[in-house]
């Protein structure tokens, strides 16, 4: 059972930054842990962070107006890199759970939707405008409706934005998409037994 | 009509969901890193493994790659992480090549090693650079840890079908220029978010050429023109690779393989969603200069000015990479001094890459003021190019030997760049921290790399060589 993603109305966090990679989110020493749990410790440590561990004060998530925030708005190709779940462990560890942005890589906005964290595709220019407008006027709310498949933006703009209706069912319902492929067990042993029949090389163990 | 990738999925299709398929996958590569969190999942949910014959765990992330890695691993961390994948491969009946085994390397090395990655197969990893065994004509493709447990649990995964993008490379390569110089300059045309939603097929006559370690070299980074998957058609160079291989296909089944096999290669009038092409014919080695492996640029090339970038948002990214990277617009990249060289990675730490890089470092010594690490990228590697007499030539030359990991591509092991320092690396991303908080990577090819550890800096390794 994954967490339930309903709605949310919350500050909006700008990330003013395209090709965000998930060794910045979070940085390859926070992945020694064998728990899902504590990585929001970790998230952009060296934006949060100078190399003295004193807090950099212009970074967003460390001023005062965005405190709280629990969406998260940024330029083209959030999440490429590493396909480190930490990534997303970590944002909402920290309070995350949704973040906009034109666009993101293709591993990074699963590991979103296996987690309860909806990653929002929205135009460039609304991103940019939605940026602009929390830059200009911190503190400026976000609205995000799953259900109805909208964001509001701070100036009241609402923009329409897809989702795989598989996906968007799992995110209202927190659904074990494991239990759910389980009920295929059937069709998988079949799947088997047929091919290996065509191509028996690969039934072979591997443990020898 | 079907492309490669096509074929290989419609062949894996358990069932369907809307425009889902539920794809059967033959094979995952498990490590340390990302693989703890699935089986405490599994465990918690009182699953089992379905197939654990169909995987195979190595630690490689977070291992030293010193000799004492296996009297005792100083971080806690790395130590339990390793730990963990021992107990959960053991429990589950899972091969593991284990620290001190013989073949104990980088995942993406020892998995095409021990023959066990195959055309037409499905294969995955808790690692974004899978891609990489897509040289051999498979869909291999990087996963995260639910779907790590996913697999674990049910021996496939819900995909969508990608996009199909063919990238044709032509012309012959000129001495010193290599299948990372092809992938750099691929990249740097499509961009790091070009190949999103797509699967890369790259052909041509300069890919046909290539052995399967260059080809492994471009599906490699793959990832870093944002596409999961990289494929090259099987052919006869693949089959040479793989025979008799121990898990290869035994030679009672190996001319069933092959006959198979070879139906693979996409149609002639398969249909693409984009094509690219390149002319390598006059191509020159790569590097980069910032923060995203798509700032590459010929070795003979100046750091290039953010003020000449039409599009605000490029602007703005060209000079925050500059400032991280303390460099000016207008420095030629062969003035660019250099404190650390790394040789390794799944990009480049095969016996051919050793090769390259010891063909320059031969006779000659690593500059004073650079750090030179060169490690394998399997222990099977480390003894090839140790019967080769390639370990001598590195030491003889100033050069650090090294047991294999990832080590330094990734600094999850104590090999890290120290705040400021600038690597020549022939890994596959420079991004902000990624090599040691604080650190500097210029992504190059082996004997680029090589050429720069014995310069003091960024060099053109014709000159070095010549």
């Amino acid at each position: 059972m994954r967490e339930k993603f309903l709605s949310l109305s919350t500050v909006g966090v700008p990330l003013d930054r395209t090709n965000v990679d998930t060794d910045a989110i979070i940085p390859a020493r926070y992945l020694k842990t064998i728990k899902r749990t504590g990585l929001g410790e970790g998230l952009f440590f060296a934006w949060r962070y100078d190399m003295d561990g004193k807090e950099r004060p212009d970074f967003p998530l460390n001023r005062p107006e965005y405190q709280g925030g629990e969406v998260l708005v940024a330029g083209e190709n959030f999440g490429c890199g590493s396909s480190r779940e930490h990534a997303v462990w970590a944002l909402m560890d920290f309070g995350f759970r949704a973040v906009i942005a034109p666009s993101f890589s293709d591993i990074f906005h699963n590991n979103c939707l296996k987690n309860g964290m909806l990653p929002v595709t929205l135009p460039a220019a609304d991103v940019r405008s939605m940026m602009d407008a929390l830059l200009a006027a911190p503190g400026g709310k976000v609205q995000v409706d799953l259900e109805g498949q909208t964001v509001t933006g701070p100036n009241g703009e609402i923009h329409a934005f897809g989702v795989a209706s598989f996906a968007k069912t799992c995110l209202l319902e927190g659904l074990d998409e494991i239990a759910l492929t389980l009920t295929s067990a059937a069709e998988i042993d079949r799947y088997e037994r047929e091919r290996k029949k065509a191509t028996p090389w690969l039934f072979l163990d591997l443990a020898g | 009509m079907p492309t490669l990738f096509e074929k290989i999925r419609d062949r894996h299709v358990v069932t369907r969901r809307g425009d889902d398929v539920l794809l059967y996958i033959d094979r995952q590569l498990i490590h340390e890193v990302t693989s703890p969190q699935a089986f405490a999942g599994l465990e918690a949910a009182g699953r089992s493994v379905r197939r654990p014959g169909a995987m195979l765990a190595v630690p490689d992330h977070n291992v030293p790659t010193t000799p004492d890695r296996s009297v005792r691993i100083e971080d806690r961390g790395s130590r339990d992480q390793i730990q963990a994948l021992r107990e959960n491969a053991l429990g589950a009946g899972i091969a593991l090549f284990d620290i001190d085994d013989p073949r104990q390397g980088i995942v993406h090395i020892i998995g095409p090693e021990s023959g066990l990655v195959q055309p037409g197969i499905t294969v995955v990893c808790g690692d974004s650079h899978t891609g990489t065994l897509g040289a051999f004509g498979a869909i291999a493709f990087g996963i995260g840890t639910s779907e790590v447990e996913h697999v674990l649990a049910t021996q496939a995964l819900w995909q969508k079908m990608p996009l199909q993008m063919r990238v044709v490379v032509t012309g012959t390569l000129r001495p010193f220029v290599t299948p990372k110089d092809v992938i750099l300059a691929v990249i740097a045309e499509i961009g790091a978010a070009g190949g999103t939603g797509y699967a890369l097929e790259f052909s041509g006559e300069t890919v046909r050429r290539m052995s399967m370690e260059g080809r492994m070299t471009v599906c490699n980074m793959t990832i870093e023109a944002g596409a999961r998957f990289g494929l090259i058609a099987p052919d006869a160079v693949t089959f040479a690779y793989l025979k008799g291989r121990p898990l290869a296909p035994p030679p009672s089944l190996w001319d069933a393989a092959v006959a198979d096999w070879k139906t693979l290669p996409s149609d002639p009038d398969a249909s693409w969603d984009r094509e690219v092409a390149l002319d390598a014919s006059n191509l020159e080695p790569h590097v980069t200069w910032g923060t995203s492996p798509q700032d590459a640029l010929p070795v003979g090339g100046v750091v290039p000015d953010p003020e000449k970038q039409e599009d605000p948002g490029e602007r703005a990214r060209m000079r925050r990479a500059l400032e991280y990277m303390a460099l000016s617009p207008g420095t030629r990249m062969i003035d660019i001094p250099v404190d650390k060289v790394f040789i390794g990675s799944c990009t480049n730490s095969r016996i051919e890459d050793l090769r390259a890089a010891a063909a320059v470092a031969k006779g000659r010594k690593v500059h004073a003021n650079v750090t030179a690490l060169v490690v394998p990228g399997s222990g099977l590697v480390k003894r090839q190019a140790e019967e080769e007499g390639l370990d001598r030539v590195f030491l003889d030359a100033g050069f650090q030997w090294r047991l294999p990991g990832c080590s330094m591509c990734l600094g999850m092991n104590p090999d890290k760049l120290k705040p400021g320092e600038r690597c020549a690396s022939t890994s596959n991303r420079n991004f902000e921290g990624r090599q040691g908080p604080g650190g500097r990577t210029h992504l190059m090819s082996p004997a680029m790399a090589a050429a720069a550890a014995v310069s003091g800096r960024i060099a053109d390794v014709r000159e070095v060589a010549r």
